[in-house]
């Protein structure tokens, strides 16, 4: 969320990095490079953008990051930003496990979509869901988007998105 | 000054043993481990060639090292570490009409990525990845005696330690090795940390000793090879 357009440079940063030393950057030296970066920039110029920074090491370790827009960063297992997080990390909180497999993840993932669009005052019906394993970034396509839509009303008028290919 | 180093891959450990200046006795010698640098949490290096240069390159190397840790939260790894110096060191033979820096650098390290590394750098800038290597004084018979007795297929660090200390007395000019007139330095892992050690007088007085008994003992065996022979 935020304005992220300026993290576009991070990403060719850590993209030259690998080819410069001929392997990826791991995902711990990542995050903290981008935190410094939201540091440095704190108290000048700063980034109003919050991330979640999730990726697979070399060993096939995941880790994600929770970084905010005063430069904090901590590494958790689950993590929200923004007004959905005063719900979610409650589901997240009781369901979560570290035991989990991707599919049950994947199942928590759509509870708490489902709490959002259930208690959250604002319709939000489209979501996009990656998955970033040892095959890098996938796209989830089955996540669904209707909500509290009554179910005659056609997925394309919620949202163009929506419609079927 | 006299300096000779070598560094030997073994499969636990990288060992880098230095020789200590001309032993004099107004030297001042209350401070250790001169020609063996700490550049991080898992690299050391040594140098042989005009230690003034010489010190200019470490410091800046600890700040590559140290910069690289405060960005990334992660040790850099060994070979960044020295492509950078030497980034640095080309520099000085292509532009500003300066003089190259008159050093070898020899470099031991571990990372997560590749594991145990040698890496060796000259004047030039030119660097490059050694089983085993030396640099210095006499270097050119030490490496052609470490040609000859490296094993491929690794040796523990004592095996190790014990062939640094053989090709250092074959090579230096002098008739007894003594704790004195060597250093040496290992990098092993313990768990998850990378421990540097520079080995006190005692330990190097039991390596050389130990070197010298099993030497005496392959003489004595073909003395009597020969012997039988006759």
């Amino acid at each position: 969320s935020g304005i992220n357009a300026e993290y576009e440079s991070s990403g060719i940063n850590a993209e030259y990095g690998e080819m410069v030393q001929g392997y990826k950057l791991s995902p711990n030296a990542a995050a903290n490079f981008s935190r410094k970066v939201l540091a440095k920039a704190l108290r000048s110029n700063p980034y109003m953008v919050n991330l979640l920074l999730a990726g697979v090491d070399e060993t096939g370790e995941p880790s994600l990051y929770f970084m905010d827009y005063l430069a904090s960063m901590a590494k958790e297992n689950y993590a929200a930003h923004g007004y959905g997080s005063f719900f979610i990390l409650s589901t997240l909180d009781r369901y979560y496990r570290e035991d989990m497999s991707k599919d049950e993840a994947l199942d928590l993932l759509k509870k708490c979509i489902k709490e959002v669009q259930s208690r959250f005052i604002v319709n939000l019906n489209a979501f996009s869901v990656k998955i970033i394993d040892g095959n890098g970034v996938t796209e989830v396509a089955d996540i669904p988007g209707r909500g509290t839509v009554h179910k005659d009303v056609p997925l394309e008028a919620i949202h163009p998105l929506l419609a079927k290919a | 000054a006299v300096v000779s180093s070598s560094g030997i891959n073994a499969e636990y450990g990288v060992l880098a043993v230095e020789r200590r200046n001309t032993i004099n006795s107004l030297l001042d010698d209350t401070f250790g481990s001169e020609k063996i640098y700490r550049l991080g949490s898992d690299v050391a290096c040594s140098v042989a060639g005009i230690t003034s240069d010489a010190n200019v390159l470490t410091s800046r190397l600890r700040l590559i090292a140290q910069r690289y840790e405060f960005t990334y939260q992660e040790s850099i790894p060994v070979e960044q570490l020295v492509r950078n110096i030497c980034d640095i060191k080309q520099r000085y033979t292509q532009t500003g009409g300066l003089r190259p820096f008159g050093v070898s650098l020899l470099f031991m390290g571990w990372d997560a990525r590749y594991g145990f590394q040698l890496y060796q750098s000259d004047p030039s800038g030119n660097y490059g990845g050694w089983k085993a290597a030396c640099i210095g004084h006499n270097h050119a018979s030490a490496v052609s005696l470490l040609k000859q007795e490296y094993k491929e297929d690794g040796c523990s660090v004592k095996e190790a330690l014990l062939l640094a200390v053989k090709v250092l007395s074959k090579t230096l000019d002098i008739n007894k090795l003594t704790s004195e007139k060597i250093q040496i330095a290992t990098l092993t892992r313990s768990g998850d940390r990378t421990v540097i050690k520079v080995l006190n007088g005692d330990e190097t007085s039991k390596l050389i000793t130990e070197y010298e008994a099993e030497a005496k003992r392959l003489e004595e065996e073909k003395k009597g090879a020969s012997g039988s022979k006759a």
